[in-house]
């Protein structure tokens, strides 16, 4: 049981890539940390850092009190679950999950004992002396962890431990790794690309990007108030829509109405004249049918052409497009390089922005018709244009 | 679709057993020869018609001082299975560090190790004689496994390498994670997984020893240190006037049987593939 305390972390490698940056993190002992971010933003580098496996370039890495830079894995007393969960082959499961322990001296029947209760707790009981490759997928991943919590270590590292498993296993051990996380109250460092994971699994969510550390907040904190483009995009499924928005007045021009700047709440400095990217969640949408008196309250209501209409009976996605020159961010590129692989997401047409909202099931909206929309505009992120800052959220927030 | 499976599948078996063919007969020829009485050497029949274990016999004849087959076999067994321990042992640790480490050199070595393997060995006899004679080692076991162990070890190195980089590097990452020191995750996980690759890099050197005639005529005088092939060049008949064809393809066979045993003992371990299971897949 221990904190990590990562201060003013880097890693450089010998071809001079940077792949993190200056990374100030601190974990709490029991604490379920994700690190999240898309592929090549670091979140791996960093964890390889924490277990010993990659040299720190430079700063400080203190696990439960004490600097382990110059430590080599074994006297760190951490566990990782690789990726490819990294069995032994020519070892019985029993032989996997006692391994550390024997390596460590530990008598015979200790071994045993503890081989077992911990098969117990994964339901490994009947396989213990079989070997990895008669295994399913997810046994493997089961003994993985299993040989991660038999040694009562320090911390678990744990490498996109659900990657390599069908969608629907993944579902159910994710599940399971939230329980057994909490029941041993060992602190973890859990790093994915999937933010579904990490918004599911952590205590805390870590967001990076290109190897610098976005935002760190609890998974309603990251939802809720973005500090950036990045994070806005990254967090949440469908992602956020992002439109480009003008600021004169009091007044904020969107593709799809005006809204007056006095209902966005607090601007803080950001209040000056001029463009802005603006981005909704696809839930802040409804049906003008459905939403009722709240649309005279706040919010704008507008007309769509609605493109594809996607059922799935507790939600209704509406995809429709507005005319506009495009929101262009090195940000929100990474993003979409990203999503474009894991949902194939709709042709993106020059000049028009494709929007998803989330509406009732019983709105009638129906494909290539026209409909009347309501944007819940209290819930609009404003974001600088030039740097992808938030203008709403409250700085530092972690 | 079917009718095309079994017309490629009989061609594919008579192209294998074209293969075969060529490659057994000699050697079922040599076995015949072995079993002929001399004067039925050259009746050139296929089957022999008498079957005469005396060629056999005549090898073993008059225990290791008298026979002129017993001590070269055994010169031949102890300076192959020495050359083997000591070429892969180094060649192991060798192989480790040029697949898994970077350091300044790694392709010179690599490229002076298939160098050496493609520097034709006759060069090196002549001069070989004349330093083994000066240094005393002509005609002793260490003068025949140092020259194995130069064209053995760049085989045996480059045969090793291609097994450890097939062995996911996580392996050993998750080895020194549970604690391990290098060396034992050297040892305890990763020589086990390679022993496939050991285990075959170890017949091919042992092979190299064993069939070796250039070395072994130019660097040996005596049954003291001559090996198998070379000392069949010294078979006599049973006169001056006799061909020893029917001793030496009897002792030919002999020394075949070494390494066929070798190889059927060895090949389920080369085969079995023992990475199986440890990542996805």
């Amino acid at each position: 049981m221990a904190e990590i305390v990562l201060d003013g972390i880097s890693k450089v490698f010998d071809d001079g890539f940077e792949a993190v940056k200056d990374m100030n993190l601190d974990i709490a002992d029991g604490e379920f940390m994700i690190l999240v971010g898309p592929s090549g933003c670091g979140k791996s580098t960093a964890l390889r850092m924490i277990a010993g496996l990659e040299d720190i370039s430079s700063g400080e890495l203190k696990i439960g009190g004490e600097t382990v830079n110059d430590r080599s894995p074994k006297d760190r007393d951490i566990a990782m679950v690789f990726q490819t969960y990294a069995l032994y082959p020519h070892m019985t499961v029993r032989e996997n999950m006692g391994f550390a322990l024997k390596l460590a001296g530990a008598d015979k029947e200790e071994i045993n004992e503890k081989v077992e209760e911990a098969a117990r707790t994964l339901d490994l009981e009947q396989h213990l002396d079989r070997r990895p490759a008669n295994l399913s997928g997810g046994q493997r991943q089961r003994v993985a962890m299993g040989r991660a919590i038999v040694r009562e270590p320090k911390a678990f590292l744990m490498d996109e431990p659900l990657s390599n498993l069908d969608a629907k296993l993944r579902v159910q051990m994710r599940t399971e790794v939230a329980k057994l996380q909490s029941k041993l109250e060992t602190t973890t460092v859990y790093v994915t690309h999937d933010q579904t994971e990490a918004m599911t699994l952590g205590d805390r969510v870590a967001v990076m990007r290109a190897g610098v550390l976005q935002q760190v907040g609890s998974p309603a904190e990251l939802y809720d108030n973005p500090v950036n483009l990045f994070v806005a995009g990254f967090i949440g499924s469908p992602a956020m829509n992002f439109m480009p928005g003008e600021i004169s007045g009091d007044k904020l021009k969107l593709p799809i109405g005006e809204v007056d700047l006095g209902s966005l709440g607090d601007l803080g400095g950001g209040r000056k004249d001029g463009p802005v990217v603006a981005g909704i969640r696809p839930e802040n949408f409804e049906d003008v049918e459905v939403v009722g008196d709240l649309k005279d309250e706040r919010g704008i209501t507008f007309e769509a052409e609605i493109d594809l209409v996607e059922s799935l009976g507790s939600d209704l996605y509406a995809y429709f497009h507005i005319e506009s020159a495009g929101v262009q961010s090195d940000q929100l590129a990474d993003i979409v390089e990203e999503s474009l692989d894991e949902t194939g997401a709709g042709e993106i047409r020059e000049g028009h922005e494709q929007i998803v909202a989330r509406l009732d099931p019983t709105s009638k909206v129906r494909r290539r018709e026209h409909a009347q929309l309501w944007a819940d505009t209290a819930k609009l992120h404003l974001f600088d244009p030039e740097n992808g800052d938030s203008l709403k959220a409250k700085s530092g927030s972690s | 679709m079917e009718q095309r499976g079994a017309r490629d599948y009989t061609l594919w078996s008579i192209a294998i057993l074209l293969v075969v063919m060529f490659a057994l007969i000699p050697v079922l020829w040599l076995v015949s020869v072995s079993l002929k009485t001399p004067e039925a050497v050259t009746d050139g029949r296929f089957i022999p018609a008498d079957i005469s274990f005396d060629n056999y016999k005549s090898l073993f004849e008059g225990g290791i001082d008298e026979s002129p087959f017993i001590k070269p076999l055994i010169n031949s067994i102890v300076i192959a299975l020495i050359t083997t321990v000591i070429a892969i042992t180094l060649a192991a640790f060798t192989a480790y560090a040029i697949a898994r480490l970077e350091f300044p050199g790694k392709r010179v070595i690599l490229a002076g190790a298939l160098a050496i393997a493609m520097f034709p060995p006759i060069s090196t006899v002549g001069p070989l004689f004349d330093m083994w004679r000066a240094l005393g080692l002509y005609d002793t076991y260490l003068g025949l496994i140092i020259p194995y162990l130069t064209f053995s070890l760049p085989l045996a190195i480059y045969v090793l390498v291609a097994f450890f980089r097939e062995i996911p590097w996580e392996l050993e990452q998750a080895a020194q994670v549970d604690g391990a020191t290098p060396f034992q995750a050297f040892t305890k996980v990763i020589v086990p997984l390679a022993a496939p690759g050991v285990f075959t890099a170890a017949i091919l050197v042992f092979i190299f020893c064993w069939n070796d005639f250039l070395f072994a005529i130019s660097l040996t005088s005596s049954d003291a240190s001559r090996t198998v092939p070379a000392a069949l060049a010294f078979f006599t008949g049973e006169s001056s006037f006799t061909q020893p064809t029917g001793s030496i393809a009897a002792a030919a066979v002999v020394v075949t049987i070494p390494i066929i045993v070798f190889v059927l003992f060895f090949q389920r371990r080369i085969v079995a593939g023992l990475t199986a299971g440890a990542v996805k897949g």
